[in-house]
């Protein structure tokens, strides 16, 4: 039986993660179907979700407007695996600071969006991230990224100048970062497949 | 939980963070805006970034006279009025103009045939740049030079500010053809129609390969419509670029917010009938057909 993976599609690099979630599940041996979500009706089917890099304002605005957002509550609520990735983690938030983003509080922590900086400031650098397969650091892509800035329940994964840049809150993890920019599939494999906190039904 | 960060190993403006940069932009719509005013209504309407602009190209075409970049303190203002990311427009080949624009803070810069030429024979070296471009293409030639010099996004040139999809709609179908074409080459057919349409032949192996432009494709040149939107959509561009489509109809906020909402329904005809509906006047337009070439934008740096 396959793994039934959605990737939220309403906007942002979607295929990247779609690609990504596929290398976590050949890396784990698992067979998985990718679904892309933009419309209501899809997450239920799903045993995973990726919200992807983008715009977090417009991701925001469109899975409330499409009935996608009580969905993906549903899903988390149901102790299944999420991933966030920069805008994905802005809206799946408990707070962005921002009245033009409604987050979902999803992962018990607040974020400042582009809180390093603009496109000129955005940067790529290695960062040692606990719970991965191996002891490499991992080749972080940060683009106007945001930072965590108060970490309730959730626990720190990684952080950047002493900043919080990956969090695991039950089934969720969220990244400022974006690892489905690179071909290093292990931070897709711990939010999927290592993360003791959640529960895949077709893994069992 | 580790607090070790090597500072020394960040690196900024490479390939990988520009092209990126255009991917976290992939299913939205970039809208046209000549002051904050307007911004703020494409970042309600839920635009994914803004083009910051002197005037949208329907006035361009009708003001005449050489167009240029905008003042940089109006485009301060908008960068300064907005969450999202704020694009400007530089003249084709004028390194200057971009140089300013990635100064003011720009995210990406658009190096524009709707702006009046700076160079007839050459465009930017990006590759210099921190700031990711954007470069309009008619077909696979154009679009795989501007990559070569540094483009991390293509878009169609279109006919801009016409109102009249019909070439955005030729060039994507030209570029996706080609693309086609090349999949079903041998590696040395592929090295000789690299020279052919003077394209570097490393970029020719590469989309071939990847069946697709090595980076974001969107679509810009004459979108007015949220059915426009879908159609650019449905010939499989990433996203979408509306000038004047916006401001130029009778309710720029509802046409901002349905041409959001249609290039995430493509391809739902229900929802997109109901997306259509009540929307008022769209932008008058010049059906392209009857541009004279020397009123065209199109043939701007090839």
């Amino acid at each position: 039986m396959s793994v039934v993976a959605g990737v939220i599609a309403v906007q942002g690099d979607v295929s990247e993660h779609a690609d990504a979630i596929k290398r976590a599940g050949d890396a784990k041996g698992e067979s998985v179907e990718v679904r892309e979500i933009r419309e209501s009706g899809i997450v239920p089917d799903c045993d995973l979700l990726a919200m992807p890099g983008g715009e977090s304002t417009t991701i925001s605005r469109l899975v409330h407007s499409e009935g996608i957002a009580d969905e993906i509550r549903g899903h988390v609520e149901a102790g299944k695996p999420l991933f966030a990735t920069c805008a994905g983690l802005i809206v799946a938030s408990s707070d962005a600071g921002d009245e033009r983003v409604e987050t979902l509080d999803l992962i018990d922590v607040t974020v400042e969006r582009n809180a390093f900086g603009r496109q000129k400031d955005s940067f790529e650098a290695p960062l040692e991230v606990t719970g991965l397969a191996d002891d490499e650091p991992f080749p972080a892509v940060f683009i106007r990224a945001p930072v965590i800035d108060d970490v309730g329940n959730a626990e720190v994964l990684a952080s950047w100048d002493e900043n919080p840049v990956a969090v695991r809150d039950g089934p969720v993890v969220g990244t400022s970062f974006h690892p489905e920019l690179t071909p290093d599939g292990r931070v897709h494999e711990l939010a999927f497949f290592e993360n003791d906190g959640a529960d895949v039904p077709t893994l069992e | 939980m580790t607090e070790k960060t090597d500072l020394e190993e960040l690196r900024r403006g490479t390939d990988l963070i520009k092209r990126g940069f255009a991917r976290m932009q992939k299913g939205g719509v970039i809208m046209d805006v000549v002051n904050p005013e307007q911004a703020r209504i494409a970042e309600e309407a839920g635009a994914v970034a803004v083009m910051s602009l002197e005037a949208v190209p329907a006035d361009i075409r009708k003001r005449g006279g050489v167009a240029r970049m905008a003042d940089p303190a109006d485009v301060e203002e908008i960068v300064n009025e907005v969450s999202i990311p704020v694009m400007g427009k530089s003249r084709i080949g004028h390194t200057k103009e971009a140089q300013i624009l990635e100064t003011v803070g720009v995210d990406m810069i658009d190096e524009s045939e709707v702006l009046t030429p700076a160079d007839n024979d050459y465009h930017i070296d990006k590759r210099d740049f921190t700031a990711p471009f954007v470069c309009g293409a008619r077909n696979l030639g154009e679009a795989l030079r501007r990559i070569g010099e540094g483009a991390a996004m293509i878009r169609t040139k279109g006919e801009a500010g016409t109102g009249d999809v019909n070439q955005a709609v030729y060039h994507q179908r030209t570029i996706k053809g080609e693309i086609r074409k090349i999949e079903g080459m041998t590696h040395e057919e592929r090295e000789a129609f690299a020279r052919e349409i003077e394209a570097p032949a490393e970029l020719v192996h590469e989309t071939a390969e990847m069946g697709r432009l090595p980076v974001v494709n969107f679509a810009a040149g004459g979108i007015a419509t949220p059915a426009d939107a879908a159609l650019m959509m449905h010939h499989e561009c990433d996203g979408i670029f509306v000038g004047s489509g916006i401001f130029g109809a009778e309710n720029p906020p509802e046409m901002a917010e349905a041409i959001v909402e249609a290039t995430n329904n493509w391809d739902d005809p229900e929802t997109l009938t109901e997306i259509s509906k009540n929307l008022g006047k769209s932008m008058k337009g010049d059906a392209n057909v009857d541009l004279p070439e020397d009123e065209q934008m199109q043939g701007r740096g090839v």
